[in-house]
This record gives C-alpha cells, structure tokens and sequence, in this order.
C-alpha cells in the first residue's frame, strides 16, 4: 500500500481547487490553508491514503465543518475542534478510524480531514461524498447508497459536545443537527456517520482531494507563468467552457436559512450579444443562455474569474466581474434515477429534465 | 468658505485654495524626504501673490501616502502587544498569524489571548475576563510595550469587551496607545485584527507627523484647524487622524476622484487619472469612489479597509511604445521622460514622444521625433484609446453611456470619443486634481453590521442612526448628513431573517 506524502506547495493547491470545485459555495479555504501552514511549521505532516487500499471492515470517519461562513469569518476555524469531533466519536463507538475523509471537497470543508490527520496521525483518504460543495446532508453519495445516516458528533471549542445518535432519515439529520449548530452560535465541527471501508470503496466519490489538488496547482502555475488559468484547468479536467462574460446583475435573497438567486451576464468574446442567467441556492445550479437551460445539477457549475482563473463564490460575486463559467463533470453516482432524485434539478424545485452539458 | 488642499503625494507635494467654490490658486512643489519642508515650500509658493493670508482660512485638509509608505517600506514602525479577546475560539490563528515574516519581526512586541467576545446575535461568547486581561496589561508593561492593538470576536456587533478591556490596560500601562478593532469596522476577525495591528504599529509615527503638520501650518502664517484626508474621500480631524492613521493609506487615489468630480460638477462619472506610469479608472457614485469590497493587502497584510475600487493599467505619459506590432506599457521611463523619451534627447519611444511628434503636445525637440508619421501617431493613440475603452467597460457598474473625466499630466492619451463614453471631459487644474480633492473633503459615518428580528425598513433605519452618530463624533455638521450608501445582504444559516446591512453617510465639517 502507498501513502503519499502531501507537502505544503499540494495544501496551497488543494486550497485554490477546492475552492473552485465549490460551484460557488463551501466557503473560502483560507483559514483552513493557514491552519495547516502553522501545523507544518510546527512540523506536523499529513498522508493520503487512496480508498482501494481500505479493508473491507475499516472505519473511516467523515468530518465537515457545519454553520455560517459569516461566523467562521469570527469564531476562525481551530485545527484542534475537528480532531476533537473524530476523537468523540471513536469514544462514543469505540471505533478506531483508520483514515479520514471529507464530506464534502468544495471549498473550506475540504481542509478539515487534513487538519483532524495532522492532530490524530491517521492518513486522509482520497475521497468525499459530494465531489463538489452541496447545500443540504442528504445532498450525498452515501444518501444516494440509502447507507446509515447517524451516529454524528458535534463539538463547540467551548467544550459545548453532543451526540446525535438515531435518527430515521438524512432528513432528519439535517434538522436535527442543524439545531444544535444554531445553538452552538451557528457554527459546529462534526464527524459524519462513520463509514466502513466497504461503504467508501462502493459509495464515496474517489480521488477527489487529488484532483482538487490538480486543478489548483495548474492554476497556481498558469497565474504565475502569466498564462491562461482556464485554458490550464481543461487541460487537466475533461471540461467545458459554458460562456465568457461580465456581470450584469445579482439578486439575492436568504429564504429557509439557504442564500438564493440569480446572477445576470452579458456575453463577450464568442457569447458577445447573448446573456447568461445562473441560479444558486448556496451553490451554482442551473445555467441558462438566452433562456434555455444549458447546465444544471449535478454537473458542476464554475464561475471564475477570467483573467487570475479564481473561483467567484455566489456570496461575493458583484456587478461588473469578468468571469468564465465552465462546467466539470459529476461524478456518475449521481447521474442514476436515485442520484438525480437527490440532486437533480428537481431537488432544487426545478422542472426540468436534468441534461448533461457532457451528453453528446 | 475657504479651504487649503494640500497632496503629499511621491513626487510631487500639491496645494491649492479654494474660495466659495472657486480654485483661486493651484501649485506644485517637490516632495521632501521630511515632507514638512515640501508642504512648507508648497505653502509659500502658494501665498507668493499674498491670496492666502489675505483673509483667514476655514481648515486645510491635508492628503499624504506616509504611513501606507511606512508599512512598505517597513520603517518608523512600533512594536505591538496584541490582546485578543475570544478565547477558546481561534486559538490555534493567533495574531500576526499570516503576516509576512519580515513585518512580524519588527511589528510583534507580544500576543496575549483571553476568554470574551461575542456571538452572531449579541449573546456574549465567554465571560469577560477582567484579570486575564490585567495580568496581560501587566506583561505589556514589564516589556516595555505601550502600542497596544486589542480585538474581539464580533466586536462590530458589540465593542463593550474591547472597551473594558481598553481601560483596564489604560489603568495598568501609562501612556499607553490602545487601538480598538471595533473602530476600524467589518466583519471578519483576522482582517479587522490586522488593520488594528498596523493602526497601533503606525501609532507613533502618526502622532509625530500630524504634529509635524500642524506645526509647518502654523509655520506657514495659517490659523486654521488641521483635517487628514480619509481612504473614503472624507476628513477627519488631525486628533482623531491621529489615532487611526490606517485610514488615511489610500487617500491620494480618492482625493483625485473627488477632485475630478468637483472640478468638472459631475457627481456621477468614470473617472481616469493618467500619471506617468499607468492610469487608474474608478467610478464616482455620489461624487465618492465607489469602494472595493473585498481583502486588500496592505504591505502583505491582509486587511478590509475602505479603499476605492481602481483599476490601473499600464498606460502613462512615460509608457515604453513598441511599433510593431503596435503596444504600450507596462514598462515605463517614469519620471526619467525628460531625458530618456526620444523627444528629449533620449532613447526610448514612449507615449510623449508620440504626441510631440503628432502636435499633440508642444513640449521637448518635436526634429527628433520627426520619422512617426501620421499613421505612425494614429495607430498608437488608437491602441490607447483601446485599452482605455477596455478599461472602461471593466469598471462601468451599469449599461449606457457615462460621462468620463481626464485628469492628471498623462491625459491627453484619453481622446474624446470613447466607445460606452458619453463625454470625455476635461478639466483647468486637473492636474492638480488630487489637492483639490483634499481640499472639498467631508466628514463620514459608517456602520456594517447585523440585524436580526427587524424588518429590512427597520434595520436601514437603524444602521443609518449609528452612521449619522459616527460621523457627527467625527467632527461632522448633523445637519448636513446624507447618505451615500446603502447595501443590505441577508445572511444565508442565520436564523432570525439575519440582514447584515452597510450604511454610510457624508457631512460637511462642522464650523469650529
């Protein structure tokens, strides 16, 4: 079995591309990245292990930050807190977790396995339930497998920790845990429903954290070679360009605890005298040009700054950027009947029939 | 009213009068190493015709790119204690966590970390601390620190434990120079923090050179109350300048925008500032430069502050022009085009040379010039024009054509049509456009913060309630407040219709 060493210069790249494979939400990776630049110069060391050299009864634990990003802008994301959720719940099952992995690799939640790795000494597996960022718990590949949705731990740096220990749906688990992270100041570290290495060889997204380090290290080498950032992500990722433009107008509104809208485009370059409307509810979902839909959930919907290739979040993006929006494809869990009823257009109140951009 | 500008910019220190309105008289003067001696030097020239001691003077407003220079340049800087309010939460990112390691070496004086702060919602964190707090005053003070930079945990929401704690240290460590996070404003702990630790590094250093201000006023025969001109195109009073010097750093770009909209009556424009090496567009809502919104690093440090929204691209009166294919910048001879530019004797073609050479402006050995031809001239000043539109249309917040206004000694590269420009127009002093800028500054207000269970009607009203008493501490004449803007975002997670709403309003200073 190998174990790779990440360096720095991958934790740097990793925080770009996850936070380009957030399709617009996720939240930024910066507190993340230099948490794990003061665990390296306190000479911490993180491995990647890949999911295929899991035994079948290993014990992976998942682990995401839950809350507001607002108040993470605040109560800054503490290393320790996520290590300590993964220790709880090794206590409370009296599991030994093998590896650790995210929930999700869009954007900050794809830093806290390394942060948990770096305190416990286990490996972070090359893997997330989401391959992207997504709103909602049920939002998940291991939804998607029906798998078990509890136990979870939630912890406060407080020393504020709790259980959730039953619950009948992944429905529930999201309400039920989203109470607790309300309570708590809207901001909670939390280790998943463990999952054993079967379930992730089956069920999770592969290679994710890999390829989010990928996508980040062609930007990051394209930014400092002053070539083109996009034109280097399709190099390495099999995507497409949806469209070149400006913004032209955004629309937000915060309905049941989601940041809903629209954002307006006017086409340059080849889309000159074409507009482009993309609607998100934390993240990018459908994509229409000149009114039709031409991209939706779960293919993943990028917006990125044209000239630095950056990711544009859908809580920044302001009136007169110049963006590209490119897709990414989804991973195939997603594109069954099962997989389109949890985040297929529909899921997200849209009736229309989910088409891939990357159908031929 | 009459008013004295003054810009201490790199090269060149400006000053200007204006009288009811009126630019009675614009001079330039080199900038000193010292500074006081070029502001002193501008003074005089100004008053060679006796126009300035003739009647008094209301307020001289003075626009300088000192202290953002002392943070680049890393010198005449303070060490800092930090105290962080906010404990167990963000422990392992303390203070200084993400500073570049040349700055921390000279900024760092300590970090000390205590339980306090609050949440999203009012809700205190932790307890206040009171005697961690003392205990690390007492530190401070066995290591010599009086430069002290305390932040809290959501304290634009509630400052009570910054301020507890500020008089706590008042008590322990004389003489002490506290900086407040909560008074350098926005959400987002580690940026505001960081603007607190620049403010108390630059805190010194503040105090001496409004004092060296004052003094060269004085100096100079004027008896007028001394204002520092603000990041935001407002002033502030020299006592008040003082204590927070970090936002006086982006102050000369602004000065030029407001300048440029008073010269010209326009409120609402483009305006683009050519100089010697590149030109910056920025757009005037309201008369004021609309602001970036986002991290700006000062130094290497990461901060929010309220700095206009420009873009620069090389295009300048020295710019380097390459004929084949035709291209301009971003290389530039700078303030080297009197000897290097070709029309000067020099080597390198540059923009100047282009338009000595097409009649454009007579200046330098239009002989030398003499083998760009007219077709030569059109396609560079049509590469111009090029990169100008682009520019332009970068930073145009809206469809239609706006009104665009050239200032400063490079503008005669904007020509006057431009494709999504209804009207270039230009303007007398424009070249000094950043001095009278300083001169027509206002006083401000700003809240950012969130509201919870208020409707969004309420929460603006409230939010413009603590604007206008900020401005009005600031030296500003309530009666004159206006606001100038409004934006209101609600909190995506946050229960309670959370709205986090930005207010900001501008006065006239109020009469002595």
């Amino acid at each position: 079995m190998q174990l790779r060493d990440l360096t720095l210069d991958d934790i740097e790249s990793l925080a770009v591309g996850a936070w380009i494979l957030g399709t617009g939400g996720g939240g930024s990776s910066y507190l993340g990245l230099l948490n794990m630049r003061a665990l390296y110069a306190e000479g911490h060391r993180v491995q990647l292990m890949q999911p295929q050299d899991l035994a079948d009864d290993d014990w992976v634990a998942a682990v995401s930050n839950m809350g507001a990003p607002l108040v993470g802008q605040e109560r800054l994301t503490d290393s320790r807190t996520i290590a300590r959720a993964v220790q709880l719940m090794e206590e409370h099952t009296g599991y030994h977790f093998r590896g650790i992995m995210a929930l999700e690799i869009g954007g900050g939640n794809a830093i806290q396995p390394l942060m948990a790795a770096a305190h416990l000494k286990r490996p972070v597996i090359d893997a997330d339930m989401m391959g992207r960022a997504y709103p909602e718990a049920q939002m998940t590949s291991v939804a998607v497998g029906d798998l078990k949705p509890y136990p979870l731990t939630t912890v406060d740096v407080r020393g504020l920790e709790a259980v959730v220990e039953k619950v009948p749906s992944w429905k529930w688990m999201e309400r039920v845990s989203r109470k607790i992270c309300v309570e708590y100041g809207s901001i909670a570290s939390t280790c998943k429903a463990p999952r054993t290495g079967a379930e992730v060889k089956q069920w999770c997204i592969h290679g994710t954290t890999t390829k989010a380090i990928k996508i980040g290290a062609a930007v990051r080498k394209a930014q400092k070679e002053h070539q083109d950032p996009i034109a280097a992500i399709l190099a390495v990722e099999p995507g497409k360009v949806l469209y070149k433009g400006k913004v032209v107008d955004v629309d937000r509104r915060a309905t049941e605890g989601f940041l809903r809208g629209r954002t307006r485009f006017e086409g340059s370059d080849d889309w000159r005298g074409t507009q482009m409307e993309l609607d998100f509810q934390n993240e990018w979902i459908v994509a229409r040009l000149d009114g039709e839909p031409i991209a939706m959930s779960p293919d993943l919907i990028c917006v990125l700054d044209s000239v630095s290739g950056e990711n544009v979040g859908t809580e920044t993006i302001r009136y007169g950027q110049r963006v590209t929006v490119i897709a990414l494809p989804p991973p195939p869990v997603f594109l069954t009947e099962r997989g389109l009823h949890f985040v297929g257009p529909r899921a997200f109140n849209y009736d229309i029939d989910f088409k891939s951009v990357f159908q031929s | 009213m009459r008013r004295v500008g003054i810009d201490v910019g790199g090269t060149n220190t400006d000053a200007v009068l204006i009288e009811e309105g009126k630019v009675v008289r614009a001079v330039k003067a080199p900038t000193t190493e010292d500074v006081t001696s070029g502001i002193l030097e501008a003074l005089a020239k100004l008053n060679e015709t006796g126009v300035v001691a003739a009647k008094p003077v209301d307020a001289v407003m003075i626009g300088t790119t000192h202290f953002i220079n002392a943070v680049v340049q890393r010198r005449s800087l303070s060490k800092v204690a930090a105290l962080r309010l906010g404990m167990p939460a963000s422990a392992s990112l303390p203070p200084f966590c993400d500073w570049p390691a040349d700055l921390d070496e000279i900024v760092r004086g300590g970090v000390w970390m205590v339980e306090g702060g609050h949440e999203y919602d009012g809700r205190p964190f932790m307890p206040f601390d009171a005697e961690g707090v003392r205990r690390a005053a007492r530190e401070m003070k066995a290591k010599g620190l009086k430069a002290v930079a305390i932040s809290a945990i959501f304290s634009p929401l509630d400052s009570s434990h910054e301020r507890q704690a500020a008089e706590i240290i008042a008590q322990e460590v004389p003489g002490a120079v506290i900086t407040c996070s909560a008074d350098l404003g926005r959400i987002g702990l580690l940026e505001r923090e960081n603007a607190g630790l620049l403010n108390a590094a630059l805190a010194d250093l503040a105090r001496d050179t409004i004092a060296a201000f004052e003094k060269s006023i004085r100096d100079s025969g004027i008896n007028a109350p001394l204002f520092i001109t603000q990041n935001d195109g407002t002033v502030a009073e020299a006592a008040q300048a003082a204590k927070l010097p970090v936002y006086s750093f982006a102050s000369g770009a602004t000065n030029s925008m407001r300048g440029a909209a008073y010269l010209s009556g326009l409120a609402d424009a483009m305006v683009a500032d050519v100089g010697g090496t590149t030109t910056d567009i920025g757009q005037l809502r309201n008369g004021f430069p609309r602001e970036a919104n986002s991290v700006v690093e000062v130094g290497g440090v990461r901060t929010l502050f309220r700095m206009p929204d420009l873009y620069s691209f090389g295009l300048g009166g020295g710019s380097h022009v390459s004929l084949d294919p035709v291209k301009i910048g971003p290389l530039s001879v700078g303030y080297k085009l009197m000897k290097e530019g070709i029309a000067f004797g020099g080597k390198q073609l540059t923009t100047t040379d282009i338009a000595v050479a097409s009649g454009v402006l007579g200046i330098g050995d239009k002989s030398r010039v003499a083998q760009y031809d007219a077709e030569t001239c059109k396609r560079v000043f049509a590469e111009a024009k090029r990169m100008v539109e682009e520019a332009v249309d970068r930073m145009k917040t809206e469809a239609g054509d706006v009104p665009l206004v050239a200032v400063g000694g490079g503008a005669f590269l904007i020509p006057d049509e431009l494709e999504g420009v209804s009207k270039v127009i230009r303007v007398e002093h424009g070249d000094c456009a950043n001095a009278v800028g300083a001169a027509i500054a206002q006083v401000s207000g700003e809240v950012d913060q969130i509201f919870r269970d208020l409707t969004r009607a309420e929460a603006l009203a409230k939010a413009t309630e603590i604007a206008n008493d900020r401005a009005v501490a600031a030296g500003a004449d309530r009666a004159t407040l206006k606001t100038i803007e409004t934006e209101d975002m609600p909190i995506a997670y946050l229960p309670g219709n959370s709205l986090r709403v930005r207010v900001r309003v501008v006065g006239d200073v109020a009469a002595a």
